[in-house]
């Protein structure tokens, strides 16, 4: 346990850098992004002296080093800003939105999940069948075809087609669970292929090096039955794996996550920095860039003591 | 050392002698294995029995069959692209017929098996008292504890200071020789009345090697457990087995008691296998080898399978050779009669 304590500490001490560092990279390459807030936010025929003041009332004029320096203290202190654009809080911003994009990401994750481990499982467990070449197969297609491309399909048979799902938008799961769940099925099913095709890779040549271990040989002759073998040696050997896959999976679905809602329109912190990074609304770029690196690095410190959990030798290192 | 036909007062023991004499018979054992396009035989009509409480030794180099046969005992082998023939008697059944079910019951409860590589022959993840456990529940309708209990005293009884406290381990915070030890511990805490012992001590150091030898002859003698022994290493068998075959090619070209072979070997494999043996009046000396290697299953030389090899092959070698009987002995080899070979001093 003490063992556990000191790997959460550590990589809650490592939080701090990391979020410095990514939140100003964003910020430096936002700097590249064409355009100027201030003559968005002045409007149609402003004087240049109106942009000017607005400039300065928004801190726009100050040299870049000193905008990110002040952006960081009022962070640390809990402020994000409000957004240039619409002044709305950052912070308010990314709570309405991040359930939306949390429910894809989450649900799309349980999809692949429990997918790409079974299809792996069947995969590992029949080597060499028609049914292993066709898993296998179905991975690397998966691996390749992008995801937006598989949306627009989705939605062209799925939606528009057989009216299964609706095309677009999103619904609150805290008041209408169901239409929440039917309005993420296809975003999350789009996401998840990608995760599917990995995840099922991954277990299969993972469990097909512990399946021919001496162990499990060992296991059988303790006269164990397949299924003990399989389910409890088997996935808890190759969990380890598992897991750190899924913990890297997490970013690709926050990524994925900004094409997606795109595609869908759903009002999430996808399309959110999208929008904002395209209209240079850097305080909600950055905002949302903290939370996600936030959520991202949770994720993984979770993964490492499960792991370290799961298994002693991950706990050693 | 003394070779001891135990005759304990163990339950398991008992049940198995008023049964007859033979405690598993192995019958034409043949295996073969398909690579996708042909069949090849691994095992040819292997044959031996194993009585009751008794020591067994197998011989040969690798390659010979020797853990193939175990395997095979155990039901072991993949099950694609593999055959098996002959039979298997051991207690009241023939363990070839046994479906996956039945033979799981015999697996870890009747027949014990330690294999050579302690160090990957546990499962990394889960602990020496826990692989343990799940052993006795596999086979006793036990509460955890009684299981939990039952593991502390095997791993007692197979010498390991605080057993309680090495339940609790991982087997990555376990030596070899202590691996081992689990392994054995495993093995025998369901009392098999059979403990197949591949190579157990091949990987590791000298010291060690004679430890746990001696404990494996220990338990055997106490529980009245049959013990047969796979090693290439002639000096294990002769120390701890009472008969011995030798494995050449997929086939036993030799059986009967260890002293009488040892000191005078029928079939000139197992006579070249004892002029292996490093002895003292080769000091400085180039160690005397059997020439070539072990034929590939796939390209089995027609007649005698060692004739390639041998020394004293002639003309008749190139029939296919029979185990021809001396008495309590076989040996596969047309002039075990009139071949005089020289046999090792022990």
């Amino acid at each position: 346990m003490g063992k556990i304590l000191r790997l959460v500490g550590r990589r809650l001490w490592q939080l701090l850098p990391i979020i410095v560092f990514a939140t100003f990279v964003v910020f430096s390459l936002l700097q590249l992004v064409p355009g100027d807030p201030a003559v968005v936010l002045a409007g149609d025929y402003a004087s240049e002296q109106r942009i000017a003041e607005i400039r300065q009332l928004y801190g726009l004029d100050q040299p870049f080093l000193v905008q990110y320096g002040v952006w960081l203290l009022h962070a640390l202190e809990g402020n994000l800003g409000r957004s240039l654009l619409t002044s709305e809080s950052v912070s308010q911003l990314i709570l309405y939105r991040l359930p939306n994009t949390l429910l894809i990401a989450v649900y799309a994750l349980v999809i692949a999940g429990l997918v790409g481990v079974a299809l792996g499982v069947a995969a590992a467990t029949r080597v060499g069948t028609r049914l292993d070449a066709f898993i296998t197969g179905l991975a690397s297609l998966g691996v390749a075809l992008p995801s937006f491309w598989l949306a627009m399909i989705l939605v062209a048979t799925l939606s528009l087609g057989l009216h299964w799902f609706p095309t677009t938008g999103a619904a609150p799961l805290l008041t209408d669970p169901w239409s929440a769940i039917m309005h993420a099925t296809l975003p999350a099913v789009a996401l998840a292929v990608g995760v599917i095709a990995e995840l099922a890779r991954q277990v299969r040549s993972a469990l097909i090096e512990v399946l021919n271990s001496q162990y499990i040989r060992t296991l059988r002759a303790k006269g164990l039955s397949s299924g003990a073998v399989l389910w409890k040696h088997g996935l808890r050997n190759i969990s380890v794996t598992l897991l750190t896959l899924l913990g890297l999976q997490v970013n690709r679905l926050f990524s994925g996550a900004v094409v997606i809602e795109a595609v869908f329109a759903i009002p999430g912190v996808g399309s959110l920095v999208a929008t904002s990074a395209l209209n240079k609304d850097f305080p909600v770029v950055q905002g949302v860039v903290l939370v996600l690196v936030v959520i991202v690095i949770l994720i993984n410190l979770v993964v490492d003591v499960l792991n370290a959990l799961l298994d002693p030798r991950a706990a050693e290192a | 050392m003394t070779h001891v036909e135990t005759n304990t007062s163990s339950p398991v023991h008992a049940k198995s002698s008023a049964r007859g004499e033979r405690l598993l018979e192995v019958r034409d054992l043949s295996v073969s294995f398909n690579d996708g396009n042909d069949w090849f035989e691994v095992l040819n009509k292997v044959s031996f029995d194993v009585k009751p409480g008794e020591t067994v030794g197998v011989v040969g180099e690798s390659g010979c069959g020797k853990s193939l046969t175990a395997l095979s005992i155990l039901g072991l082998l993949p099950r694609r692209g593999c055959r098996r023939t002959g039979q298997i008697l051991f207690d009241g059944g023939d363990l070839v017929a046994f479906g996956e079910g039945d033979m799981r019951k015999v697996r870890g409860r009747k027949i014990g098996m330690i294999f050579q590589e302690p160090m990957s022959a546990l499962d990394p993840v889960f602990t020496v008292g826990y692989q343990i456990t799940e052993t006795v529940r596999a086979h006793f309708k036990v509460s955890s504890r009684e299981a939990h209990e039952r593991a502390v005293a095997a791993l007692a009884a197979v010498g390991i200071p605080s057993p309680s406290n090495c339940a609790a381990m991982y087997p990555m915070s376990l030596s070899g020789g202590m691996r081992q030890r689990v392994m054995i511990a495993m093995a025998l805490v369901c009392e098999p009345q059979l403990l197949i012992a591949d190579e157990p001590t091949t990987a590791l150091d000298v010291t060690i090697q004679a430890q746990i030898m001696d404990l494996l002859e220990e338990l055997s003698q106490r529980t009245g457990t049959a013990l047969l022994f796979i090693t290439h290493n002639l000096g294990l068998v002769a120390e701890s087995c009472s008969r011995m075959l030798t494995m050449y090619a997929g086939q036993v070209v030799e059986n009967g008691p260890v002293d009488e072979i040892l000191s005078r070997p029928l079939h000139p494999y197992t006579a070249g296998l004892l002029g292996s043996l490093p002895q003292a009046k080769h000091r400085k000396s180039k160690l005397p080898s059997i020439p070539g290697r072990v034929p590939s299953p796939r390209d089995m030389p027609a007649g005698c399978r060692f004739a390639p090899r041998c020394t004293y092959v002639e003309a008749g070698c190139r029939m296919s050779q029979q185990l021809v009987g001396h008495g309590a002995r076989h040996a596969r080899c047309w002039r075990s009669d009139t071949l005089v070979l020289p046999g090792a001093a022990v």
